[in-house]
């Protein structure tokens, strides 16, 4: 089965493993009693953990390897994947999406309003992650500071009902506004870049935004944050905190169904072809008459429209915002649920976004490891499924003869 | 014979201190396939980039008079999407498909610059919005017709064999309605037969009016195709003929040969 050479490099890395791991896991110091506890016995648990795994590992990368002769077109095995027959027939579905939506409606009327609530965070992830599909799934340019528009349109509804006693719903399209001309703004210096560099300068806005909230006290109120912001109105009545979290909830629900609605619409699309061929060939892209700049500034603004839209919501359900709300980690989380799910699906965002989003929160014993698990799970989704969970099928077309006429 | 659609006069291309192209003149007619031939190296291919607005010239004039009249347009130094949406279209050397899109999707994308439909439009897809999503797809099926790709509409372009990919890449070019139509070096890697099937598909696109500018290094198809030929040797012009006299010429054999 293996190979004597396989279990030879295996070995080698488990051993590996144990010189690196034997800081942490060997020796453990007591400052107190200044003694060193030697804990050999966890050496054994270490090379023997890490030896089955590599083997495990090797097992399955040969597996993928064994179709490795067929990976190049491995878009279109994804045909045979379940969840993809699924979608593609019709009749099935509608049935799952008439089920989802169900479980959706009745969902705060069922679960408490602790589970409402994480229900709602879940749902707004879901939204940044189709909002950030836009920019890295369809148009393939990496963003790694899309929380800088998910803060602009928080704060800019904040702000404008701290200074101004503006609303939720004037301040909705306000802060969705906001967001895609700051989209437009970083765009629009970043329209040669691709790539590594782009991320690098993404990364680099995000931080600027984010520090610029937390340092400009006069604007801002720096780190203490903005409290006391309202809730969004409901025709004028005043909401007990239950029924207010059922209303944003059924908001969320309310918006996602646009969101998707839009989001596909978009991909098939004019523009939405543009954008993929942007992000399969910029060059053959310009050479048949995409405007490479126009295209590219829509899909940052659209993209960063969405974040500012839920960037709102989250500062209506919070009612409180700080600078710590928007840091990098936000943007890598978002960012992880579009490659998990699978750039460019939107099904596969959503699915990536309750995984991401929800796991940790049911799994709070372990929430010490989530960072740990998040890595691994990121490595071993490059290495098996690099498509995502749920890959794009494009759109096929039917051209019945007789149209031609 | 009436003036030339595309006219490049003097043309120069440095990469700092190397000199691609050296005061290059061409000139290409209406209905006619134009050659462009030289060995490796000599800058044909930086030719084209210069042309569709990859590179911009460090000297020289471009100019395109459209075939359907008006002013001359100077093609000198528009981004790319400008030279095509004037009327060049181009192919690519090294295949430069959208690999993850369909055939037929590739061929859609060549008609976004005939095509008006925005956010607003892909949004609430109006009658309008409809009525041209409904043309690009019918154009790009008749243009794969006549390419006869027809059999692999719904097929992604990476899974393509490698002759349908460099007839994607020419019914994608098809598609921006170009009035003239580069291709560089369209019959690379392909069969004796798939050649031939080349031949008549490029004839078959010249007799629809439109001028054709060839890269190519295949001398066969060149010299059965052409009605004009220019060869470039170190980015200099050092013949230009009918296929007969460029045989014959002697400057050009040692270009190929050697001395």
């Amino acid at each position: 089965m293996f190979s004597l050479k396989e279990i030879q490099r295996c070995l080698l890395l488990s051993l590996w493993f144990v010189f690196l791991t034997f800081p942490i896991m060997v020796i453990k110091v007591d400052p107190f009693e200044r003694i060193v506890h030697w804990r050999w016995e966890n050496i054994l648990y270490v090379a023997v953990g890490s030896f089955f795994l590599s083997l495990i590992f090797r097992m399955l990368l040969r597996k993928t390897e064994g179709g490795g002769a067929k990976a190049l077109g491995a878009v279109s095995l994804e045909k045979t994947a379940l969840i993809t027959r699924i979608l593609e027939t019709p009749k099935y579905r509608n049935t799952l999406i008439i089920s989802v939506l169900a479980v959706g409606l009745v969902f705060p009327h069922i679960f408490s309003t602790y589970q409402t609530n994480i229900m709602i965070t879940a749902l707004m992830y879901v939204m940044l992650g189709l909002g950030l599909n836009i920019v890295v799934g369809l148009a393939g340019l990496l963003d790694l500071g899309f929380v800088a528009f998910y803060a602009v349109g928080a704060y800019s509804y904040a702000l404008l009902h701290l200074h101004f006693d503006i609303g939720f719903w004037t301040a909705l399209p306000i802060g969705g506004f906001l967001a895609a001309i700051f989209g437009i703004i970083l765009g629009y210096p970043v329209l040669r870049l691709r790539g590594d560099y782009l991320a690098i300068v993404t990364l680099g806005f995000g931080e600027i935004i984010r520090l610029v909230l937390e340092n400009w006290g006069e604007f801002s109120q720096g780190p203490s944050g903005i409290s006391s912001i309202a809730r969004p109105g409901f025709f004028g009545i005043e909401l007990s905190l239950n029924s207010a979290i059922i209303y944003i909830y059924y908001l969320m629900i309310i918006a996602i169904i646009i969101t998707i609605f839009v989001v596909n619409r978009l991909q098939d699309s004019r523009l939405g072809r543009a954008w993929i061929a942007l992000r399969e060939d910029e060059i053959a892209c310009q050479a048949m008459g995409i405007d490479k700049r126009k295209t590219k500034l829509v899909a940052f603004s659209l993209g960063a429209f969405w974040a500012g839209i839920v960037g709102v919501v989250f500062a209506a359900k919070t009612t409180f915002i700080n600078p710590a709300s928007f840091t990098f980690l936000e943007s890598a989380i978002i960012l992880s649920i579009v490659v998990l799910g699978g750039m460019g699906s939107i099904v596969g965002v959503i699915v990536g976004a309750f995984i991401l989003i929800l796991l940790p929160e049911y799994l709070r014993a372990l929430s010490e490891y989530r960072m740990l698990v998040f890595g691994a799970v990121m490595v071993l989704m490059m290495v098996f499924r690099p498509q995502g969970m749920i890959a794009t099928i494009r759109k096929t077309y039917t051209i019945p003869k007789d149209d031609q006429d | 014979m009436d003036k030339p659609i595309l006219e490049v006069a003097g043309m120069t291309m440095d990469f700092g201190g190397i000199r691609a192209l050296d005061t290059l003149d061409l000139e290409v007619y209406s209905g006619e396939i134009t050659a462009l031939i030289g060995p490796n190296g000599a800058g044909k291919t930086t030719f084209f980039n210069c042309l569709t607005g990859i590179y911009t010239p460090t000297r020289g004039e471009i100019f395109l008079n459209p075939p359907g009249g008006g002013h001359k347009i100077d093609l000198k130094g528009l981004l790319p999407n400008k030279v095509t949406e004037y009327g060049l279209a181009r192919t690519f050397q090294n295949i430069r498909l959208f690999p993850r899109m369909t055939v037929l999707e590739n061929v859609m994308i060549g008609r976004h610059c005939r095509t008006r439909a925005f956010i607003v439009g892909a949004i609430f897809r109006g009658p309008r919005t409809r009525r041209e999503e409904k043309e690009i797809i019918d154009m790009s099926y008749a243009i794969l017709e006549k390419v006869g790709l027809k059999r692999f509409v719904n097929e992604y372009a990476q899974n393509l064999p490698y002759g349908a990919q460099r007839r994607l890449e020419i019914a994608r070019a098809l598609a921006t309605e170009p009035s003239l139509l580069l291709l560089d070096e369209p019959a690379a890697g392909m069969n004796p037969q798939e050649t031939r099937n080349l031949d008549e598909l490029i004839r078959d696109i010249s007799k629809d009016g439109l001028a054709i500018l060839l890269i190519e290094h295949d001398m066969k198809l060149v010299m059965s195709l052409s009605d004009r030929i220019y060869v470039v040797d170190y980015g200099k012009k050092i013949a230009e003929g009918k296929p007969e006299e460029i045989r014959a010429n002697a400057d050009v054999i040692k270009a190929y040969l050697g001395e």
